[in-house]
C-alpha cells in the first residue's frame, strides 16, 4: 500500500536545500566575502612588544664618555590577568602605599583592559632583584627592562640636556611616538633626538586566549631588532667644562668658550647648574619641580637665554667700526678729563693718563675715548643724517652676530637686542633724537642686551681677525663625514681685517701691559701665554653690577675665545677676568699654576653673602 | 520468512563512507584543535585526539555488531530500550556527576557516559514502534498524545538536567510525525511561533499586535473576496476601539492601550460571530482564531522570556538577536567562534595553523565548536565540503528511509534523518551566528565518545533495518 504522506518527503528535500543555501551563503560571505575577520583573529592573537633602542652615546671632544644608558625596569601590568595578591608585601618591595597601589590599578584600568600599561616606572636595579624572585605571586604584573640616561661625570646639565616622556603633543604630531617613551627635551638631547634615539624594533609574538606568549610569530619574520642610536662626539671638553663649573660655584653667571677656529663650543657653563642625573628615575617630577621654583633659576640656560648690556666690553666693537669708517685711526687721540660732556650730557671716567690713542683706550677702558669714537660714526658727514649713520653703525653691529640668534645648534637660544632706529623713532620722535641721545651704545649700556653666547662668539670674531663659524656644540655624529652645512661657512664681518690688530693691540694691552700703565686686567695675565682681553660691566638696575670679560688666547693662532659673565660681580676685573683667565690656562696648559688665584675664586660665594646682606 | 543475504555485501556502502570520512575529518579536526607544540607541559592535551582515535574505533566495533545483530531485535525490544534509555535518565539526575553545573553524566574512572546521547536511539526505536503499531492512527488525538508523551519523556528528563541544548533535539521527532500524516497546519503554527517569538523580543509589542490585526483584515479580504464584508468587519472594529479611545480621553475611563485593543478585538469577534453564523464564512473563524491566538502569543512569550527563561538563556537569546552586544561577556563563543571561521578566507590558514583554534580564543573547540577549526584552517572550502557531506549524507538516509516498506524501518528513519538535521542545522549555525548557542555537538565529529558512539549505532541500527527490507518479503 502506498503510504498517502509520501509526498511529504519533498518538504524534507527542501528543508535540506534551503538549509544547504543558507548555510553556504553564509559561509562564503563571512569567508570569502568579509575580509575583516582576519584582522580581528591577527588582533586577537599577534602581540607587538616594542624593543627599545639604547640611545647614542655622547662624548667630549677627547673622547671621554659623558652620557650613556643604563637598563631600568618599568613594572607594566596587565588589568584583565589581575588575580588577588598579597598588597602588603607588594607594597613593601616597591616602597608604595596600598592606596598608591589602589590608584594606579585605576589609572591602569582607566587606560585599558587589555593592553598593559606602566605601573610602576623606573625601578631600581636593586628593587627589581628583590621584586623579580616574588613576581610570580602577583601575577598580572611584569617587568619591561628599558634603557635609561646615566651621566659619568654629572656635568654640563644645560649642553647636554635630559631626557623625558613625550606629552601628547609630540605624540600627536610624530608617529614615531608612542605613550611612555622618552624624547630630549633639551641640550643636545633635544636637537639631536633624531640622531640618538635610534629607531625602536618590534618583536611580534603570538599569544593565547590568556595571553600567555606562545612562540613568535612566523618564526620572527615579521620581527624588526631595535637599531642603536648614534654616538655624537661633542665639541665640549669634559675637564674644561667641569673646571668652569667648579669655578662658577657660588655665583650665578655664564662662562662660554668657543674655538675661534671652527665655533666649535669647548665650554658652556651656566651657573647656578644642575646635576643632570637628578633628572632621571623616579624622582624626577620632584627634582624638576624643586628646580623650576628655585630663585636662582638654575634650569635657566643663561649662556643662550640671558641678554645683558655688553658694558665696555663693547667698546672693541665700536672701536672696529670707527676704523672701518675711517672715522678714526690708531694714532687718533681723545682727551679725557674725567669723562666725556657735552651740554648737559656727562659720561663718567675713572683716572687714567691723557690722552690716549686707540689702543692704549681700549686697555684703559677710556669711557670718553669711545665716546667721541661712536658719536664720529653717527655723525660722519658721509652720511645725509645721524638716522644713517646709525644704521651704518648697526650694520657693523649686526654682521658679528648681535640682535640675531646665532643659529647653534640649541633650540632655545635668544636673539638679544640692537635696537632699530625705529625705536628711536618711538621715543623720541623722527627727528627728537641725535647720537648724543643713544651716547650710551657708545660704552655698551643702554638698551644692548646681548646673550654670553653671542659675545663669546664676537671675542672669536675678533680672534679671527673678522670672521666667525656658528658656535655649535656637536663635533661628529659618528658615522658622518660633516655635521651640517652651516657650522663649516665663515661669517664674515663689515670690518676689514687689517684693523683687528689694532684693536688686538689693545686687549693685549689690557692684560698685558706693565703694572701702572692702566691696564685693567693685568689680573687675568698667564705666564708664557698671550691672553688678550677686554673688561666690562653691565650695568644692573636691581642691584650690584655683572662683572663681564671677554678673551682669547693665544695672541697669534688663538686656540681659545670666551666671554665670561658673574652676576652681581661688580667689575669685570674682579671676577669675570680671574675665571677667563684660569678657563684659558686649564684649557691650554691643563693645569692650574696660580693656585691662589683659584682658591680666591673657590671661596667666593657671591650667592649667600648676597642673601646674608 | 527470512531470506539468508550477506549483509556486508547489502549493507549501504554510501551512506558507510560517508560516515567515515566525516569520522576522519572529525578527527584530524580534534588533531588541530588540541594540538600544542607544548602539550606536554601544562595540558595533557596529546590524550584527546588519541582517546578520540580509541572512540573511534570502539565505535566501528559497535557499529560491526549493531549490523550483524537481528533486525527483529531492534523493533521486538525498542520499548525495553526505551525503558532502560528513561531509568538512566532518572538515575542520572540521582547519581550523575555534576559538570558545568548540568547532572548529565556517569562517570567510571577515566571513562564517561552521557545518557542522553544514548536516549535519542531508544526514543527514536519507541516512537517507530508506537507509531507503526497497527492500532496507531494519526487522526486519533489520543494516539498523538501518546507519542508526543513518548518524546517528552525523555526531553523533559533531559531538561531537568539541565540540558537545554539536548532536550531541544527531541523537537526534531515533530517531523516525523509530520511525515506520518500530523497535520501540516501543526508544523506551520509551530513556525509561525517562531516567528513570533523571535519578533516579539526584537520589535516593540504593540507594533506586532497592529501588524498581525492588519494582516488578519487582508487575509480575510483576499480569502472572503468581498470588499463590502470587510469594511463591515473592519468599521465595527474601528468603531469599537474608537468608543473606547473616546471614553479614555473624555470618561477619564483608566484603560491602557493595550486592553483597548484586546478588548475591541474580542468585542468584535462576538459580532463577527452573528455574521460568521448567519453568512457561513467558516474560513473567518480560523483567521480570527489566528490572529487572537498569535496576540496572546506575543504577551505570553514576553512574560516567559523574562520569567521562565534563565537569565544566560535570555542574554544568549539576546545576542543573537542583536538586542544585546557584549563581545566579552556573554557573545564571546559566538564572536571568536565568527572570527575563527571569517579569518579562514577561501582556502584556509593550513592545517595546524589556525591561531583562533590553536590559542584557545574559540572555547569549546574540540567539542560543541569543532566547526571552527575547520573554518579556519580549510577555509571555505573545508566548510562547504563538510557541509555538502552532511547534505549528502542527510539525502542518502532521506532516500533510504523512503525506500523501507516497513513503518517501523521508515519510521525510524526519518527519526535519524531528523536528529542528524537538528545537530547539524542547529550546531553550524551557531557556530556561524545564525543560532543561539545552544550546546549541542555536531554529529560524528565533535570531541566525545557518548555523542560519538550514539550517532554510531542510530545510523547503523538505520541500515540494518535497511538491509531487512530484502529479509522479510512482507
Amino acid at each position: 500500500m502506498k503510504n498517502i504522506y509520501e509526498n511529504r518527503k519533498y518538504v524534507f528535500g527542501a528543508l535540506l536545500f534551503l538549509v544547504v543555501i543558507i548555510f553556504i551563503g553564509k559561509l562564503f560571505s563571512l569567508q570569502v566575502l568579509d575580509k575583516s575577520y582576519q584582522s580581528t583573529a591577527n588582533r586577537n592573537v599577534l602581540r607587538y612588544i616594542m624593543q627599545y633602542p639604547a640611545r647614542g652615546l655622547i662624548y667630549d671632544r677627547t673622547g671621554e664618555l659623558l652620557v650613556y644608558n643604563e637598563a631600568i625596569y618599568d613594572l607594566m601590568v596587565s588589568p584583565n590577568l589581575l588575580e588577588e595578591f598579597d598588597t602588603s608585601v607588594f607594597c613593601d618591595i616597591l616602597e608604595i602605599t596600598h592606596e598608591d597601589v589602589h590608584n594606579r590599578l585605576q589609572n591602569a584600568k582607566a587606560y585599558s583592559y587589555y593592553t598593559s600599561s606602566p605601573f610602576l616606572k623606573q625601578i631600581s636595579s636593586e628593587t627589581y632583584a628583590v621584586l623579580q624572585e616574588k613576581l610570580y605571586r602577583f601575577p598580572g604584573f611584569f617587568v619591561q627592562p628599558r634603557p635609561i640616561r646615566k651621566y659619568s661625570k654629572n656635568i654640563a646639565g644645560h649642553a647636554l640636556g635630559y631626557v623625558g616622556e613625550v606629552d601628547e603633543r609630540a605624540i600627536k604630531s610624530n608617529p614615531f611616538y608612542k605613550m611612555g617613551d622618552y624624547i630630549g627635551i633639551s641640550g643636545i638631547e633635544k636637537t639631536y633626538e633624531e640622531v640618538l634615539r635610534g629607531e625602536k624594533g618590534v618583536n611580534v609574538y603570538m599569544v593565547d586566549v590568556h595571553n600567555r606568549i606562545k612562540g613568535s610569530y612566523q618564526d620572527g619574520r615579521k620581527d624588526r631588532p631595535a637599531i642603536v642610536g648614534t654616538n655624537i662626539i661633542s665639541t665640549l671638553d669634559a675637564d674644561l667644562q667641569e673646571y668652569g663649573e667648579k669655578l662658577m660655584v657660588n655665583k650665578i653667571g655664564s662662562i662660554v668658550a668657543i674655538e675661534p677656529s671652527t665655533g666649535e663650543i669647548l665650554a658652556l657653563v651656566s651657573s647656578p647648574t644642575y646635576n643632570p642625573s637628578r633628572l632621571l628615575g623616579r624622582g624626577r617630577s620632584k627634582v624638576f619641580e624643586t628646580l623650576r621654583t628655585d630663585t636662582l633659576e638654575p634650569l635657566f640656560n643663561r649662556p643662550l637665554m640671558a641678554t645683558y648690556p655688553p658694558g665696555s666690553t663693547f667698546k672693541v666693537i665700536n672701536g672696529l667700526i670707527g676704523l672701518q669708517e675711517k672715522v678714526i685711526f690708531r694714532k687718533t687721540e681723545f682727551y679725557c678729563y674725567g669723562g666725556y660732556t657735552s651740554g648737559r650730557i656727562h659720561v663718567g671716567c675713572h683716572n687714567h693718563d691723557t690722552p690716549l690713542n686707540l689702543p692704549e683706550a681700549i686697555q684703559n677702558s677710556c669711557n670718553a675715548y669711545f665716546c667721541n669714537v661712536f658719536r664720529r660714526i653717527l655723525d660722519n658727514p658721509v652720511y645725509p643724517s645721524v638716522r644713517e649713520g646709525y644704521n651704518s653703525w648697526r650694520d657693523h653691529v649686526l654682521s658679528f652676530g648681535f640682535g640675531q640668534k646665532l643659529e647653534s645648534d640649541f633650540a632655545f637660544e635668544l636673539k638679544g637686542f640692537v635696537p632699530m632706529d625705529s625705536y628711536y623713532d618711538r621715543y623720541y620722535g623722527k627727528t627728537g633724537w641725535s647720537s648724543l641721545t643713544v651716547l650710551s651704545l657708545a660704552i655698551g649700556q643702554g638698551e644692548l642686551g646681548i646673550t654670553p653666547l653671542q659675545m663669546a662668539n664676537m671675542t672669536a670674531a675678533i680672534a679671527n681677525h673678522g670672521y666667525y663659524f656658528t658656535p655649535h656644540i656637536i663635533k661628529e655624529i659618528e658615522g658622518e663625514t660633516i655635521i651640517d652645512e652651516r657650522f663649516y661657512s665663515k661669517h664674515i664681518t663689515t670690518i676689514d681685517s687689517v684693523y683687528f690688530p689694532i684693536i688686538i693691540d689693545g686687549m693685549d694691552k689690557a692684560v698685558n701691559d706693565s703694572l701702572g700703565s692702566g691696564s685693567t686686567a693685568r689680573i687675568a695675565r698667564i705666564n708664557g701665554i698671550t691672553v688678550c682681553g677686554k673688561t666690562g660691566t653691565a650695568e644692573n638696575p636691581h642691584g650690584e653690577d655683572h662683572s663681564i670679560f671677554i678673551a682669547f688666547a693665544p695672541k697669534d693662532n688663538p686656540k681659545i675665545a670666551l666671554s665670561v659673565y658673574v652676576e652681581n660681580g661688580g667689575f669685570g676685573a674682579t671676577y669675570a677676568a680671574p675665571i677667563a683667565s684660569l678657563m684659558v690656562e686649564k684649557y691650554l696648559k691643563r693645569e692650574i699654576t696660580r693656585q691662589w688665584l683659584e682658591n680666591y675664586i673657590l671661596e667666593t660665594d657671591l650667592i649667600h653673602s648676597e642673601k646674608e646682606n | 520468512m527470512k531470506r539468508r543475504i550477506n549483509i556486508w555485501s547489502e549493507i549501504d556502502w554510501i551512506t558507510i563512507i560517508l560516515y567515515l570520512l566525516i569520522v576522519i575529518l572529525g578527527w584530524v579536526s580534534i588533531y588541530s584543535a588540541v594540538y600544542n607544540e607544548e602539550h606536554d607541559k601544562i595540558f595533557d592535551l596529546s590524550q584527546r585526539y588519541s582517546k578520540q582515535m580509541i572512540l573511534i574505533f570502539g565505535a566501528l566495533v559497535i557499529a560491526s555488531i549493531v549490523v550483524v545483530t537481528d533486525s527483529r531485535f531492534y523493533s521486538l525490544f525498542a520499548y525495553f530500550i526505551y525503558a532502560i534509555v528513561i531509568l538512566l535518565l532518572i538515575v542520572v539526575l540521582l547519581l550523575g556527576k555534576e559538570i558545568h553545573g548540568a547532572k548529565s553524566w556517569f562517570e567510571f574512572g577515566l571513562f564517561r557516559l552521557q545518557p542522553a546521547e544514548f536516549a535519542k536511539v531508544g526514543t527514536a526505536m519507541a516512537l517507530a514502534r508506537y507509531v507503526s503499531s497497527k492500532s496507531f492512527n494519526i487522526k486519533n488525538s489520543k494516539n498523538v498524545f501518546n507519542a508526543v508523551v513518548i518524546i517528552l519523556i525523555p526531553a523533559i528528563l533531559i531538561y531537568i538536567q539541565p540540558d537545554t541544548g539536548s532536550a531541544l533535539v527531541y523537537f526534531a521527532f515533530i517531523l516525523v510525525l509530520y511525515r506520518e500524516g500530523l497535520s501540516g497546519g501543526i508544523l506551520l503554527i509551530g513556525i509561525l511561533m517562531m516567528v513570533l517569538f523571535v519578533l516579539t523580543l526584537i520589535i516593540d509589542k504593540m507594533i506586532i499586535i497592529i501588524a498581525l490585526m492588519v494582516v488578519g483584515y487582508l487575509v480575510f479580504l483576499i480569502i472572503d473576496r468581498n470588499i463590502k464584508r470587510f469594511l463591515i468587519a473592519a468599521l465595527i472594529y474601528i468603531g469599537l476601539s474608537g468608543t473606547f479611545f473616546g471614553l479614555k480621553e473624555f470618561a477619564g475611563l483608566g484603560l491602557s492601550v493595550y486592553l483597548i485593543l484586546i478588548l475591541s478585538l474580542i468585542l468584535s469577534g462576538f459580532i463577527y460571530s452573528f455574521f460568521i453564523y448567519f453568512y457561513r464564512i467558516r474560513k473567518a473563524v480560523l483567521i480570527y482564531m489566528l490572529m487572537f491566538g498569535s496576540i496572546i502569543f506575543t504577551f505570553s512569550v514576553n512574560y516567559a522570556f523574562s520569567n521562565i527563561l534563565k537569565p544566560h538563556q535570555q542574554k544568549r537569546i539576546n545576542i543573537l538577536l542583536g538586542i544585546d552586544s557584549d563581545p566579552f561577556g556573554s557573545g564571546y563563543n559566538v564572536n571568536q567562534s565568527i572570527i575563527a571561521i571569517g579569518s579562514g578566507g577561501f582556502s584556509g590558514k593550513g592545517f595546524l595553523k589556525g591561531t583562533q583554534t590553536k590559542f584557545e580564543f574559540v572555547p569549546e573547540q574540540s567539542t560543541d565548536f569543532i566547526f571552527c577549526t575547520v573554518g579556519e584552517e580549510w577555509g571555505f572550502l573545508g566548510t562547504s565540503l563538510i557541509v555538502l557531506l552532511f547534505t549528502i549524507l542527510l539525502l542518502r538516509i532521506l532516500v533510504l528511509a523512503e525506500r523501507q516498506r516497513s513503518g517501523f524501518c521508515r519510521i525510524f528513519g526519518y527519526s535519524v534523518f531528523a536528529i542528524l538535521l537538528f545537530h547539524f542545522v542547529v550546531n553550524i549555525g551557531m557556530t556561524i551566528g545564525l543560532l543561539p548557542v545552544i550546546g549541542i555537538p555536531l554529529p560524528f565529529m565533535s570531541y566525545g565518545g557518548s555523542s560519538l558512539w550514539a550517532f554510531t549505532i542510530l545510523l547503523f541500527v538505520f541500515l540494518r533495518l535497511d538491509i531487512s527490507r530484502l529479509e522479510y518479503l512482507i
